[in-house]
């Protein structure tokens, strides 16, 4: 699948944003009053860049709207309706904790559930797609949630949680990619069930439907730089949770070191969400 | 006609129009791409664009799209298949259930797969949700476009009768691609697919497509022994006498 940057700066920040609220929602906060403010600015902000990122992948934007009204059958619009609605139900939770010095429970937890819900929801999306075989598996979810929590926790100065969560899905994220590779294969599909040729016997390709590129072959067919591709894996696995991991645990009380850690781990998922997308494979790549 | 307001499918529908695609006659000549895109960038909703249509690196919309494989049984001999491929219109179509805003649907009065391009974002999901990569994004306007079945021609009372089927069908030179509704049991299709043997492309997807392929037959073994010579291309011409104009104008010419 093409890589496209817009979807990989809304998963990541998007991730980061809900993942914040997910934890503040819950009361994880810090000691200081502005420290607060900074986390709720971040919380909003993340997820806010995150959300408008997406838009920038869609043809026709400025119909946005239109995207709320699915929400029986489709994850994406589910996940619009979900991130709207903790956006709202966590800014009377902000105002109060922030203006007010007081805490709304209730208002909290349900911001937590819907930003939990929320992550999920943007995971469904790749998930559920039975046509990308690497992607149609339980494994993408749970770790769209523990990145985002690990981030999120991080953020919050949840040291050991964070470095847990983060190395637990580092450790995860290496499964994945291994079971991954088996998962195309698995998938039973293949260049004769897809054109129902196999009953006569082995098929290839002899002529393509077009000289040139189309569409398809862009936007689905996408070819990663094999080269690099295990190099890759293993700098977003230690970047990602393994190093944050240990400074969080080893160097906890060193601002500069826990900045320089936070820069790794974006700098880990990002390579990590390249890779969700570059690596994955669909289906109709069988016809050509 | 049932409104329909969410991308919910439509538990059954009242007829099942299709194709069926004869894989043993397809020539590959290419025709039913070239008439579809002439119908489809003409009628119904945005144009198929064309991106750098003369330049070094052409793009362009297209709703259907012929490959050519080569086909080898462990036993006999090689085919060449030439395989049209377009939407399916799906009984369970999971473009439709994906889409965010409900611009995706599936008629529930003949089971036609539409895009509504009024409500299409152009987030592209319902492509990816697409294992047979019918639907394509145009790079002009920015929406989804894929096979309509013609939906503006086979109901269209405005065009002579024989022409209201799918622009692939009415102009097929080979008579591969044949239009019906799969839900009679006794139409042109349906009868043509038990027949021969009609088969869904990736079952295994679980999207029950309602167009049907049929296979190619065997292909014939021709024996050598006796009964072609193999010297026969170099066979003296059986006519040694020519008549007619042109046998005149031959000799008339050798005269000059």
């Amino acid at each position: 699948m093409h890589p496209a940057p817009s979807v990989i700066i809304f998963t990541i920040f998007s991730g980061l944003g809900f993942g914040l609220f997910f934890l503040l929602g819950l009361g994880f906060f810090l000691a200081d009053y502005w420290l607060n403010f900074l986390l709720f600015f971040l919380a909003y902000g993340f997820s806010i860049i995150g959300l408008l990122s997406s838009l920038f992948h869609l043809g026709n934007p400025q119909r946005f709207l239109k995207a709320f009204s699915q929400w029986r059958t489709s994850w994406l619009s589910r996940e619009g309706v979900f991130s709207t609605s903790t956006l709202i139900i966590m800014a009377p939770f902000a105002i109060g904790k922030i203006f007010l010095d007081k805490e709304f429970v209730i208002l909290g937890i349900v911001g937590s559930v819907l930003a939990i819900v929320t992550i999920f929801c943007t995971a469904m999306i790749y998930a559920q797609l039975r046509t990308v075989p690497r992607w149609n598996s339980f494994l993408t979810p749970v770790l769209f949630v523990l990145y985002s929590l690990g981030g999120g926790a991080f953020l919050i100065n949840e040291g050991r949680l964070a470095a847990f969560i983060l190395i637990l899905s580092s450790l995860l994220q290496v499964y994945a990619w291994l079971n991954g590779d088996q998962l195309f294969k698995k998938a039973v599909s293949n260049v004769e069930s897809a054109t129902g040729l196999g009953n006569i016997g082995k098929v290839r390709l002899l002529e393509g439907p077009h000289t040139g590129t189309n569409y398809l072959l862009k936007e689905m067919v996408y070819i990663v730089g094999r080269k690099h591709r295990i190099r890759l894996r293993i700098i977003g696995f230690i970047l990602v949770g393994l190093l944050p991991g240990l400074i969080l645990l080893l160097f906890n009380f060193n601002l500069l070191l826990l900045i320089l850690a936070f820069l790794m781990h974006l700098i880990g998922i990002s390579l990590i969400r390249w890779l969700f997308f570059a690596e994955a494979e669909h289906v109709v790549g069988l016809y050509y | 006609m049932e409104k329909i307001s969410l991308t919910e499918l439509p538990s059954t529908t009242h007829k099942k129009l299709g194709l069926v695609i004869d894989l043993d006659t397809c020539v590959g000549c290419h025709a039913c791409v070239i008439n579809c895109k002439e119908w489809n960038t003409s009628h119904y909703g945005a144009p198929l664009s064309d991106i750098e249509a003369y330049g070094e690196n052409p793009v362009g919309t297209f709703l259907n799209r012929i490959h050519t494989y080569e086909v080898t049984p462990v036993q006999g001999l090689t085919q060449t298949v030439h395989f049209p491929k377009s939407c399916l219109h799906c009984e369970d179509a999971p473009c439709v259930t994906v889409c965010p805003t409900g611009a995706s649907y599936k008629r529930s009065e003949d089971g036609i797969v539409l895009v509504n391009e009024d409500d299409c974002i152009g987030c592209g999901l319902c492509a990816w949700a697409c294992p047979y990569g019918a639907r394509e994004m145009d790079a002009a306007e920015g929406v989804m476009k894929k096979c309509t079945l013609c939906v503006d021609r086979i109901y269209n009372e405005n065009i002579p009768e024989e022409d209201r089927e799918p622009a692939c069908v009415r102009t097929c030179p080979a008579n591969a691609r044949h239009f019906g509704d799969f839900s009679d049991p006794d139409s042109n299709v349906s009868k043509l697919s038990k027949e021969r043997g009609g088969i869904d492309l990736m079952p295994e997807q679980l999207t029950k497509p309602v167009n049907k392929y049929l296979p190619p037959r065997a292909k014939a073994e021709i024996s050598t022994d006796g009964e072609i010579d193999v010297l026969s291309p170099f066979l003296e011409p059986i006519a040694s006498e020519t008549t007619g104009f042109l046998s005149w104008l031959d000799k008339a010419l050798d005269k000059i």
